[in-house]
């Protein structure tokens, strides 16, 4: 064979194997709105960055026929490029071939670009659409999630890892989105779910939809499994490649800075926050007013939003913006937004991101169906996530500050490195009605008119406690400061901490209230 | 997510607050204190076998029916004494979770 048909076979077999699954399987793929794995990849990626790695990888089972069967790439496309000129390590199932099924070939497949990913330091990014285990390929298909599950918690806090679902993922496969830090999913095309709704229906005799049972809407506002939400394939990759401009390329580096940009929206405090501390705005007006191009990354948009947590910059520098929202629910502290703030703190500590925190909520949520869900249990990861972390952490009050929700919100006692309070800040054991309810129970009792009394009670201790000077005074807060200030002081409070250096005891690892 | 963009009010510590609700929160059910006269299935499943009749006295620890679920039979216990007030479930009916199945007076 001469070198040129060595060469026109060589473009021949990758020729074949590049197309998947074949003509009418991408057609019925993308009748099905979904766009197939390469495309996929080109649509992500830097143009012509992709160099994918191991198009000729083979299964080897043998058993029930799968000898006479060829599965081009074995239905996974893996490879690196870059977004933005960042380097990544990507994969992506392809279901056109054998249903994206995953085998234990398509299994090493993935770590191999994983190992790769930790090894170079870089982002992962895995876009799921299989229908689950090769069933022919029996135990060798679990061995091969159990794999790729083991290398993404040891991946964990190293490289960023970022999950695209596009198509079903089922069963032992959502372990694995599962274990990475983001899950972006899109209407009418992410479907997870631990068992379907047919094994529901026979043993349960419960019947659902897929969508309704974990479509992209449940994993956003239900159960909080999903980070980012987008209505089309294309609005989701343009979120990943926001995410990545936000995000380190691993733990040992801090994120990309971009040049300073002043915020688009003005800022006027006496119109976006009510003077009554019982009347609600919206905390993201806050955040669009103080960072960068008031561009904010909202991430758990739709899932417990009475907290919200997302990336924005500071002078060109990330940080990880968490603010209760007065919005909505007015910005308790409960199981689910506990939940999403810690985890939140604990990804921004991991990967060297300033912790900016905004707070305004009255405490914890009460309730029995709060304390039946271990809102003690789930109120304390933040408590830990904000102690644990060592990154610069900087703390506003922006108006109430009450009882334990104040110690939880990245209080000094939990080692925020600056507190700030705006004048309107009320940092109190409670608000002044309950407050003034309890210390003067008998004296309102006892008085003529005990509703005049319990106002001026409530008048009393307002005026004594329902500010920032108490604080100031025992010098919990460093600073009172003028609203209007609030982004520079931020900006030099960062500038400050630069180069912040906070170690702790050697151990093996913490217990977090998990 | 929120319901809608109504604002309700949310008391903490005496103090109402006007807020968003959300779905989750409107959505909670009323506590009841656990009732052990009224034997309700814990897991949807297939009523197997009833030992008990209507009228018939039962003691704290006596059989009162088999549930299968999840491919485990499963026997379920009185958790409290005294006459069988109604059966209300036959063999072979398929219950769903939280379904009454029998009540004892």
């Amino acid at each position: 064979m001469s070198i040129k048909s060595k060469i026109i076979d060589f473009f021949t077999k990758k020729e074949k194997l590049s197309t998947g699954g074949g003509d009418k399987a991408i057609q019925k793929q993308v009748a099905m709105g979904k766009l197939p794995a390469r495309e996929r990849i080109k649509s992500l990626l830097d143009p012509d960055s992709f160099q994918e790695t191991d198009l000729f990888v083979e299964h080897k089972c043998k058993d029930f026929d799968m000898d006479k069967k060829q599965l081009p790439a074995d239905g996974v496309i893996t490879g690196s490029g870059t977004i933005f000129g960042y380097p990544v390590s990507i994969f992506a199932q392809d279901f056109t071939v054998a249903g994206g099924s995953l085998g234990l070939a398509h299994a090493r497949k993935i770590t191999k670009v994983m190992d790769h990913a930790v090894k170079m330091g870089m982002p992962l990014i895995g876009i799921n659409d299989s229908g689950g285990a090769r069933i022919q390929e029996g135990v060798n298909s679990l061995a091969g999630y159990g794999e790729i599950f083991y290398r993404n918690t040891l991946a964990s806090g190293i490289i960023p890892q970022i999950s695209v679902i596009l198509g079903p993922c089922a069963g032992g496969a959502v372990y694995s989105p599962a274990l990475t830090d983001f899950v972006f999913v899109v209407d009418k095309i992410s479907k997870m779910f631990i068992t379907g709704p047919e094994v529901i229906k026979t043993v349960l005799g419960e019947e659902i939809s897929m969508e309704d049972l974990g479509g992209a809407k449940v994993q956003t506002e239900i159960t909080g499994n999903a980070h980012f939400y987008a209505e089309s394939e294309q609005e989701c990759f343009q979120q990943i490649k926001r995410l990545i401009s936000f995000i380190p390329w691993n733990n040992r580096r801090k994120a990309q800075p971009l040049s300073t940009k002043p915020p688009r929206a003005h800022f006027d405090v006496e119109k976006i926050i009510p003077s009554e501390a019982t009347k609600p705005y919206d905390i993201r007006d806050i955040i669009r007013s103080i960072c960068d191009d008031s561009d904010f990354l909202e991430i758990q948009e739709r899932w417990a939003a009475n907290v919200v947590v997302g990336f924005a910059r500071l002078n060109g520098e990330t940080v990880g913006i968490v603010g209760n929202q007065p919005l909505v629910l007015a910005g308790v502290l409960d199981v689910d937004s506990s939940d999403k703030a810690a985890r939140f703190i604990r990804y921004c500590d991991a990967f060297n991101i300033p912790l900016v925190t905004l707070v305004d909520l009255p405490g914890y949520l009460p309730g029995i169906d709060q304390e039946h869900a271990g809102v003690i249990r789930h109120g304390a990861k933040i408590l830990y996530a904000y102690s644990e972390a060592t990154v610069p952490k900087i703390t506003v009050i922006l108006r109430k500050a009450y009882g334990g929700g104040y110690i939880a919100m990245c209080s000094r006692h939990l080692g925020a490195d600056f507190v700030y309070a705006w004048p309107t800040a009320e940092i109190a054991v409670m608000g002044p009605q309950g407050a003034a309810n309890i210390i003067f129970k008998s004296e309102i009792a006892a008085a003529k008119d005990p509703e005049a009394m319990r106002k001026l009670k409530v008048q009393e201790y307002s005026e004594k406690f329902a500010n920032p000077y108490v604080a100031a005074a025992n010098g919990h807060i460093d600073a009172v400061i003028n609203p209007y200030e609030t982004r520079n002081t931020l900006i030099h409070a960062l500038k400050i901490s630069a180069n912040k250096i906070e170690t702790r005891p050697t151990k093996k690892h913490g217990i977090p209230p998990f | 997510m929120n319901n809608d963009n109504e604002l309700n009010k949310l008391i903490v510590d005496d103090t109402p607050y006007l807020t968003q609700i959300t779905t989750k929160f409107s959505k909670r059910k009323a506590y009841s204190p656990v009732n052990l006269k009224k034997v309700c299935a814990v897991i949807p499943g297939i009523i197997l076998e009833i030992y008990v009749k209507k009228g018939e006295i039962v003691q704290r620890g006596d059989k009162l029916l088999t549930l299968e679920a999840m491919k485990m039979k499963n026997v379920i216990i009185a958790q409290a004494s005294g006459p069988i007030k109604s059966v209300c479930v036959e063999n072979g009916m398929m219950v769903t979770k939280g379904q009454l199945l029998l009540e004892i007076e």
